[in-house]
């Protein structure tokens, strides 16, 4: 019970900052001043064309204290996982092995590779199998994770991807060209994975 | 305006039909076939004409109006894929930030248009865009190429910038868009220019009735490295650790091609969308004219056919009063 008062409370001053920030800057000012200059003068009967930053929903500063909750935004190309959500942790398959990213995290630029993603907030915990994308963690306890392809771990059967694992297996035996051989390896590491995030 | 084409008609026709066999078309029993002649296209305006103008416009109405069904639906479908895929960009430039400023040799536009024409100004747009972008990027020592997807932007920019066309790339909606296919054509891109910074040009999707000429831009990883050692805007970069890979230009290589793919994508889904919703509103305006079209060609048409019958009318009336009298 006090835990959750606890979690309730940051979230209204995180908004009131979010709105303060958002008013403080007007929308032209977001837009690069020195391009808009330019195009005027390149063409002055046209209006300069917008850049994303114009459609972007403003970051907060870096706090001077480490906030209770690390804000997630998890991406695909064709969804939105999670956008802005405020957890406990998350556990990324990084190139580097499995990493923990918690709130006041130092800023991190790092590739995924296929594995398990956790996501922790409060005692429930969501799993999602990746297949690869990047992970970028900044400095005001903002983490932005984009994957090519990732699923809820209780939707991938079992049987399926021991079979997989087989085909591939055979696939890099039977492989002549690096090309083949490679595409082998890809399936192989990603079905291996895909095996001990279900049985591990 | 079409009544006064009409009467431009009319009276370019009259000295050439004569009355005779007009009045042999028409079956009316009280109509002597044989009769004097009076003044040229006076009484016997032939309604033929209207009548075949009203038959094309309605049926140009019948095929607007299915184009703009088909656009509407095809919007729907694509309207959701392109709002899901929104938040794919923004990670990108809040890390990478939006430099659309910088100064670079090589540039390459990226410039998205359609297939198929019938969608409003929208092509026409991203080519402007795209000219201007070229206007502000060339100079002694700098180099700006096109890269064109579709069809519309091909044919308006071939005439006058072909020599600047690196690549061309059409028949992209032949099947749904998935993020499988943007990427092998990002590849495809990435493999054939040389660039320091790559504009992509194309329509940002508001509403149905609205689009916003956008541009985003994709930093090679070297000038990226340069922008971000030189403090700046990307200053904040190097604050960042880099996790795994060899070396950090590794990287931000790895990095500014998935970033290429991730915004290709988003734009090539908005592009769309923007193409389906400018469709929608054409083709709907369209019908809409075609409507009023048909409403004063009906109103002409039925004012010449009563014209004439109030014609034959008096003169049977006033022929009868005289055998009277």
């Amino acid at each position: 019970m006090l835990r959750r008062a606890l979690g309730l409370l940051p979230r209204p001053i995180a908004a009131a900052r979010a709105r303060s920030f958002s008013t403080d800057l007007p929308a032209a000012h977001t837009a690069d001043a020195t391009f808009m200059e330019a195009w005027n003068k390149v063409m002055p009967n046209m209006d300069p064309p917008k850049t994303p930053l114009s459609f972007m929903h403003p970051r907060p500063p870096t706090p001077s204290s480490i906030p209770p909750k690390l804000t997630v935004n998890f991406v695909l190309p064709y969804a939105s996982e999670l956008s802005t959500k405020e957890v406990d942790m998350v556990i990324v398959p990084a190139t580097t092995g499995q990493m923990g990213v918690l709130p006041g995290h130092v800023a991190t630029i790092a590739e995924l590779k296929p594995g398990v993603l956790s996501v922790h907030e409060g005692s429930e915990t969501t799993k999602y199998f990746v297949s690869s994308g990047f992970v970028f963690i900044h400095a005001n306890s903002f983490a932005d994770i984009i994957a090519v392809e990732a699923v809820p771990l209780d939707r991938i059967d079992a049987n399926l991807v021991q079979k997989g694992l087989a085909d591939f297996t055979q696939k890099l035996s039977s492989a002549t060209t690096e090309l083949e051989k490679a595409e082998a390896q890809i399936g192989i590491d990603v079905h291996s994975a895909l095996n001990s995030a279900l049985t591990g | 305006m079409a009544m006064a084409a009409l009467r431009r008609e009319g009276r370019r026709f009259a000295p050439l039909i004569s009355p005779r066999p007009i009045t042999a078309v028409r079956s009316s029993p009280l109509y002597p076939t044989l009769e004097d002649e009076g003044p040229l296209g006076l009484r016997h305006i032939s309604t033929q004409v209207v009548r075949n103008r009203m038959k094309s416009v309605k049926n140009i109405q019948k095929i607007t109006k299915a184009m703009k069904m088909v656009a509407a639906s095809k919007l729907r479908a694509i309207q959701t894929k392109t709002e899901n895929s929104r938040g794919l960009w923004q990670p990108f430039t809040a890390l990478l930030g939006d430099l659309p400023s910088a100064d670079v040799k090589k540039n390459v536009v990226v410039t998205i248009s359609s297939d198929k024409g019938l969608c409003g100004g929208i092509n026409s747009t991203s080519v402007k865009i795209s000219k201007g972008l070229h206007k502000l990027n060339s100079g002694p020592e700098k180099e700006t190429k096109y890269v064109i997807l579709g069809e519309k932007a091909k044919a308006q920019l071939v005439r006058d910038s072909k020599k600047d066309i690196e690549l061309i790339i059409t028949e992209l909606q032949k099947n749904p868009l998935n993020y499988t296919q943007v990427s092998v054509l990002a590849d495809e891109i990435l493999k054939n220019v040389e660039y320091d910074a790559l504009r992509i040009v194309f329509n940002k999707f508001q509403s149905v009735v609205s689009f916003v000429p956008t541009v985003s831009t994709v930093l090679s990883p070297e000038i990226v490295e340069r922008e971000a050692e030189s403090g700046g805007k990307l200053g904040d970069l190097d604050s960042y650790e880099v996790e795994g890979g060899e070396t950090k230009g590794e990287i931000l290589q790895n990095l500014a091609e998935f970033q290429f793919s991730c915004t290709m994508f988003n734009a090539v889904l908005e592009n769309a969308c923007s193409e389906q919703g400018a469709r929608m509103s054409a083709m709907d305006s369209s019908s809409r004219n075609a409507g009023d079209m048909l409403d004063r060609l009906t109103l002409t048409y039925n004012r010449t056919r009563q014209a004439s019958i109030t014609t034959e009318l008096i003169e049977i009336i006033s022929g009868a009063s005289a055998l009277e009298g």
